[in-house]
């Protein structure tokens, strides 16, 4: 139950992007079009998975035994830059297929604080090797659901003519982003 | 040499981080819930920018091209790591404050920017003054969100009551969603500012299509590898060869 709760938790409550501002640039810059974000979205969470595990193990099992938590951030930054390069030339290789649909987007996420961030909350809420994968996965589906409705409305006030010029592109993007983000307020009962 | 008094009124005005190159947003969202917050963040910010300037320029002839990127991340995040040292010793109420956002300097655009930008290919004395810049106007730009918002959802600036007794203060302004709303309304009044000086330069209506230029990593240096703006993901992959 209190892996549902944290599950869900992560995905409508605490969303990485309109409750926790993780991850904002690709959610402005790759919304343009529907099949781009769920592909983002996809590859996302793809990466956050895994650097979560990676991350931990690193955590766990190096930094801890040998007193070097302070090194955290860097340590956990360049797991995920080589990760991401590891990723990318495996699934070259092994799955031609799945590399075509999500290898473009791959670079795009080193530098995506969403990652980062979630390996980082994982450490600082202490939470278990399953806890962290458990909350990495809904973290990153938080993540595509906020990415893909952003790119669904986009779709549509893109098609408005008569919208003041100084509003057109990223503020109006913004204020929508806001009243997402109200919206997403209402879950805050759902899980206490 | 360039003169460093521009260097910095190209960073706080001409080039500002947040107004004018819209970069870094996801800690210009999130702790610009105070101005006190705003402030810190700003200043941690500038401390990392001038020191990774700096050490940048001074190694950019040791470093090669190829694995600069990789390069500039492990000097920023040596230089995060010592900031977050420094608050969490003498400023331990900010740290708690900023929290997660004071390691995730290190994915911070400006930063990374500024480093493939700049510091790459110019002097140590320039990179220094450029650091300097950019981070004094990440800084008056985050505190001025955090000003606001905090006057209209606390009633205070700097914990200074500013407000008449029988304003009520719109919590919303303070949290998530206000965050978003705020910046987007202050970036179109910014914009709006100048198209208006535009027009009255060149005496035509300013042609501005927001939707093309829609790309919050602008000027971003990792905008090759990361696609920003988005509008054809492939294509600045295959860039990417043809840049480096």
């Amino acid at each position: 139950m209190s892996m549902l709760a944290l599950f869900f938790g992560a995905i409508f409550v605490n969303n990485i992007l309109l409750a926790r501002f993780l991850g904002c640039c690709p959610f402005l810059g790759v919304s343009s079009k529907l099949e781009t974000a769920k592909g983002m979205g996809i590859a996302v969470i793809f990466v956050t998975v895994l650097a979560a595990t990676m991350t931990w193990l690193a955590y766990t099992f190096i930094l801890v035994p040998l007193g070097l938590q302070y090194l955290y951030t860097l340590s956990f930054i360049l797991i995920i830059a080589a990760l991401v390069q590891f990723v990318e030339i495996v699934l070259k290789k092994v799955q031609p297929g799945l590399y075509k649909s999500l290898g473009i987007f791959l670079p795009l996420i080193t530098t995506n604080c969403a990652v980062l961030g979630v390996a980082v909350i994982n450490m600082n809420e202490k939470y278990t090797f399953i806890e962290s994968v458990v909350h990495a996965l809904g973290a990153s589906a938080g993540f595509l659901l906020a990415i893909v409705l952003m790119a669904g409305i986009r779709e549509r006030i893109e098609m408005s003519q008569n919208m003041p010029r100084c509003l057109k592109g990223l503020p109006i993007a913004l204020v929508t982003a806001g009243l997402m983000s109200i919206a997403f307020m209402g879950f805050s009962g759902l899980i206490k | 040499m360039m003169n460093p008094l521009r260097l910095l009124k190209n960073g706080i005005l001409t080039e500002n981080p947040t107004f004018v190159l819209v970069l870094g947003l996801c800690p210009t969202l999130a702790v610009t819930s105070s101005a006190s917050n705003g402030f810190g963040m700003g200043l941690a910010a500038t401390a990392v920018l001038m020191g990774s300037n700096v050490i940048i320029s001074m190694i950019r002839k040791f470093i090669p091209d190829e694995i600069r990127i990789p390069a500039f991340i492990v000097v920023i995040a040596g230089f995060v790591t010592i900031i977050q040292l420094l608050i969490s010793a003498y400023a331990p109420a900010l740290d708690k404050s900023l929290g997660i956002f004071i390691p995730l300097i290190v994915v911070n655009c400006i930063i990374l920017a500024r480093a493939e930008a700049f510091a790459f290919k110019n002097g140590v004395i320039e990179s220094l003054f450029d650091g300097i810049g950019m981070g004094l106007g990440f800084t008056f730009a985050l505190t001025f969100i955090g000003s606001i918002r905090e006057l209209l959802g606390n009633g205070t600036v700097f914990n200074f009551s500013l407000t008449p007794s029988f304003y009520q203060p719109a919590l919303l302004v303070i949290l998530a969603p206000g965050g978003f709303i705020t910046l987007g309304i202050l970036i179109a009044l910014f914009r709006n500012l100048q198209l208006r000086k535009e027009e009255v330069s060149t005496g035509f209506k300013a042609d501005f299509d927001g939707w093309e230029k829609l790309d919050a990593c602008d000027g971003c240096a990792l905008k090759k590898y990361c696609g920003g703006g988005g509008l054809s993901v492939p294509c600045a992959k295959q860039d990417k060869e043809g840049d480096a």
